[in-house]
């Protein structure tokens, strides 16, 4: 069965390569087969393989299929290679189950858009792109992934580009993250010139036997790989991209911008987690990093009105957990909590896909209210999922996986009583937010009218997805509670346990204090949106406060930031330097042509006799310098 | 030979009269060929000859549709008048 496994990326490009080359002339019904069609082909075919890897493991739990060397220049040979061990195999099912979901999804969804079939393709080569970085069994594949998702992701944002302002959110995307990528790029170049492979398990293996713990060059590789995470997963200080992203059609956010790419960081560290073990401060700058992210995302997303935006900062949050677990070492708890992310929030993005098209592309939450009872599939799945967002104790998939992190945060050897409290504060900012956007957008008085209701194909995928939300979770439950752990025996074979530390507390009492973080937030937002709407008022009303307020609307004003620090220096010596030599050298070489080109018209009179002379008057010239010398 | 057909080309601004010019050039170059092949005994010159000839019917037969074709649109057959490809 592991031999198919090429299939896995090549079928959704295969599909995005019929649908780009024949896609405009062929009917809808064949789009909608072929687009999501192809993904699901793929996802039984990954259940298969998950299958055969279970029951009979390849040896070491590795299986590496070699198509063809990439290329030989001095020395340096690339394979185009797979390698599918747990971890990539985890990431591989949840992306192309979660991916046929949303392209089911969207069938319904982007129903009556011109670009129907250029969505399809777009989002089928997004997603070989993506398994293509997962599967990848050296470096340079896997960046070849990486800037494939990257692409996608910009082609996507700026899907309805008839808008200026999708496109410049599309190059904003893009520019961001290429900052990132440029640091990736240098990482790459240094474990190549130092190691001499980027073959990821050879490269460990020599990693482990020729660099000390701590060497220095170890914390720029680690340094320079998290560059490119941060930029790729949107976090500090290059977070500022995802927020405008959200400008892509819904569907997009929630396969892209939330489940699957943002995650291609946390995937990028778990795999070149050996380096980071032998870089201890560059793992420690993983988590500073991540907990500084959720706590600044959760602030922003206090303060946002649009629905996609709130699910937009919360993205970034809750992947500043997931940083968290990598840099406290708890590998298999950050890929928990990446699985159970990618169930409950591409099924909050699907769900406020639901409700935005049912309210005239309406994205603000204080112009919907009530939906509860026109909407009834949308609410309750939306219900679930925010609760498993903000960690709904005992039941729901984010509790436990969220409760892992936070008591690893602590418990584990990098642990620190402060990373604990922050992420605490996280939880209760989470569930704020969280009730926030669920309280106003679906209680009080109905405010818009409904005119579109969700079909089946939208109704479906969000109902598969809100009975995983649930689910998900129970795969790893803490010990006081059944003390399961198939998900971290899974992962053991490629991810190391966590290394304990000096626990100052024990699992049980932080999971209490997540709990009370949760239900203070709970009944907080509970007695603000539906109580008492006028403290809100109130409370913003100062002129401190409101300060604040746009303060953290703005991002912690990292936009007003870059652009002034960046971008308008950027733009203003373009704009001085446009009539630089370089440009003289083109605009000299045209005006040079130009010049030829009317001396030689007047030759052009549409006389045949006058060519039949410059024929005659030629071969003279030409015969006579034969001749002569 | 050949100068005087190519005088006829030049000076001339009937197309038929041009068409004509053209074909004593083919034949001077012929006659050079034949003349040629006689001075040192080989058959390559007449055999050159043949082709010459086959090539100037062609030439001929797509000459004179163009010819024709000309004459339905413009009425006239002067080469000067039906300048209309100027640069």
């Amino acid at each position: 069965m592991l031999h198919l496994l090429w299939l896995i990326p090549a079928l959704p490009f295969a599909g995005a390569f019929v649908l780009i080359v024949f896609g405009p002339r062929l009917p809808k019904r064949a789009v909608a087969i072929i687009g999501p069609g192809v993904i699901a082909v793929a996802g039984v075919i990954t259940i298969l393989i998950a299958i055969s890897f279970l029951r009979t493991p390849p040896p070491n739990h590795a299986y590496t299929q070699e198509l063809w060397t990439w290329f030989d220049v001095g020395g340096f040979h690339p394979h185009i290679g797979l390698y599918l061990d747990a971890l990539s195999l985890l990431m591989t099912l949840v992306v192309t189950f979660v991916g046929f979901l949303i392209h089911w999804y969207s069938t319904e969804f982007m129903d009556g858009d011109e670009g129907y079939s250029r969505f399809f393709a777009y989002m089928n080569l997004f997603v070989a792109a993506m398994l293509m970085l997962l599967l990848g069994d050296n470096l340079l594949l896997l960046f070849l992934g990486w800037e494939g998702v990257g692409l996608c992701s910009y082609l996507l944002i700026g899907f309805w580009y008839q808008d200026w302002a999708n496109c410049v959110a599309a190059r904003k995307a893009f520019i961001v993250t290429r900052v990132g990528d440029v640091a990736m790029t240098l990482g790459l170049l240094l474990l190549f010139t130092h190691l001499g492979t980027l073959d990821i398990q050879d490269l460990m293996h020599r990693a482990l036997t020729q660099w000390p713990v701590g060497s220095s060059l170890a914390v720029w590789a680690g340094f320079l790989l998290l560059g490119g995470a941060v930029g790729k997963s949107a976090q500090l200080p290059l977070q500022t991209w995802l927020p405008d992203a959200m400008a892509g059609p819904t569907p997009t956010s929630a396969l892209i911008h939330a489940a699957t790419m943002v995650t291609a960081g946390v995937y990028l560290i778990a795999r070149t987690h050996v380096l980071f073990s032998l870089a201890p401060a560059a793992q420690t700058a993983v988590a500073v990093v991540g907990i500084a992210t959720l706590i600044l995302a959760g602030f922003a997303a206090l303060t946002q009105w649009d629905l996609k935006r709130i699910l937009a900062y919360s993205t970034v949050s809750q992947i500043g957990y997931m940083f968290l677990a990598l840099g406290v070492g708890a590998w298999s708890a950050a890929l928990f909590h990446f699985m159970t992310h990618a169930f409950f929030k591409a099924l909050l993005f699907l769900g406020a896909g639901i409700v935005i098209n049912a309210c005239h592309h309406e994205h603000s939450i204080f112009k919907m209210g009530g939906l509860r009872k026109q909407l009834p599939v949308a609410f309750w799945t939306f219900l679930i999922a925010g609760c498993s967002l903000a960690g709904l104790p005992l039941i729901t998939a984010g509790f436990y996986s969220k409760g892992l992190i936070i008591y690893e945060s602590r418990a584990a050897a990098n642990g620190s009583t402060t990373l604990w409290t922050l992420a605490v504060i996280g939880v209760l900012l989470t569930s704020l937010y969280t009730f926030r956007m669920i309280f106003v957008t679906f209680f009080g008085e109905p405010k818009t009218h409904v005119e579109h209701k969700p079909g089946y194909s939208m109704k479906i995928p969000c109902i598969v997805l809100a009975v995983l939300s649930v689910i998900g979770g129970f795969v790893e439950t803490p010990r006081f509670l059944g003390d399961a752990h198939f998900f971290t025996d899974f992962l053991h074979t490629t991810l190391p346990a966590v290394i304990p530390g000096s626990a100052g507390m024990s699992e049980l009492g932080s999971e209490l204090w997540v709990t009370l973080a949760f239900v203070v937030g709970l009944v907080v937002s509970y007695y603000l949106y539906m109580v008492n709407p006028a403290l809100v008022e109130a409370i913003t009303a100062p002129a401190l406060s409101k300060a604040l307020h746009r303060f953290w609307f703005s991002d912690w004003g990292m936009d007003w930031l870059y652009d002034h620090l960046f971008v308008r220096p950027v733009v203003w010596f373009a704009h001085v330097d446009r009539r630089d030599f370089i440009d003289g050298f083109y605009n000299g070489c045209a005006a040079l042509s130009r010049g030829i080109y009317r001396g030689l018209r007047t030759t052009e009179t549409g006389r045949v006799r006058w060519y039949a002379a410059g024929i005659v008057f030629g071969s003279i010239v030409f015969v006579a310098i034969v001749l002569l010398v | 030979m050949f100068a005087l057909g190519l005088t006829g080309l030049l000076v001339r601004r009937n197309l038929m009269l041009m068409l004509m010019s053209i074909e004593v050039m083919l034949n001077a170059a012929g006659l050079a060929f034949v003349v040629a092949g006689a001075r040192w005994m080989q058959p390559d010159g007449q055999i050159m000859f043949i082709f010459i000839l086959s090539s100037a019917a062609a030439e001929v037969a797509v000459g004179l549709a163009l010819v024709l074709q000309l004459y339905h649109h413009h009425k006239s057959l002067d080469a000067d008048a039906i300048s209309e490809m100027r640069g």
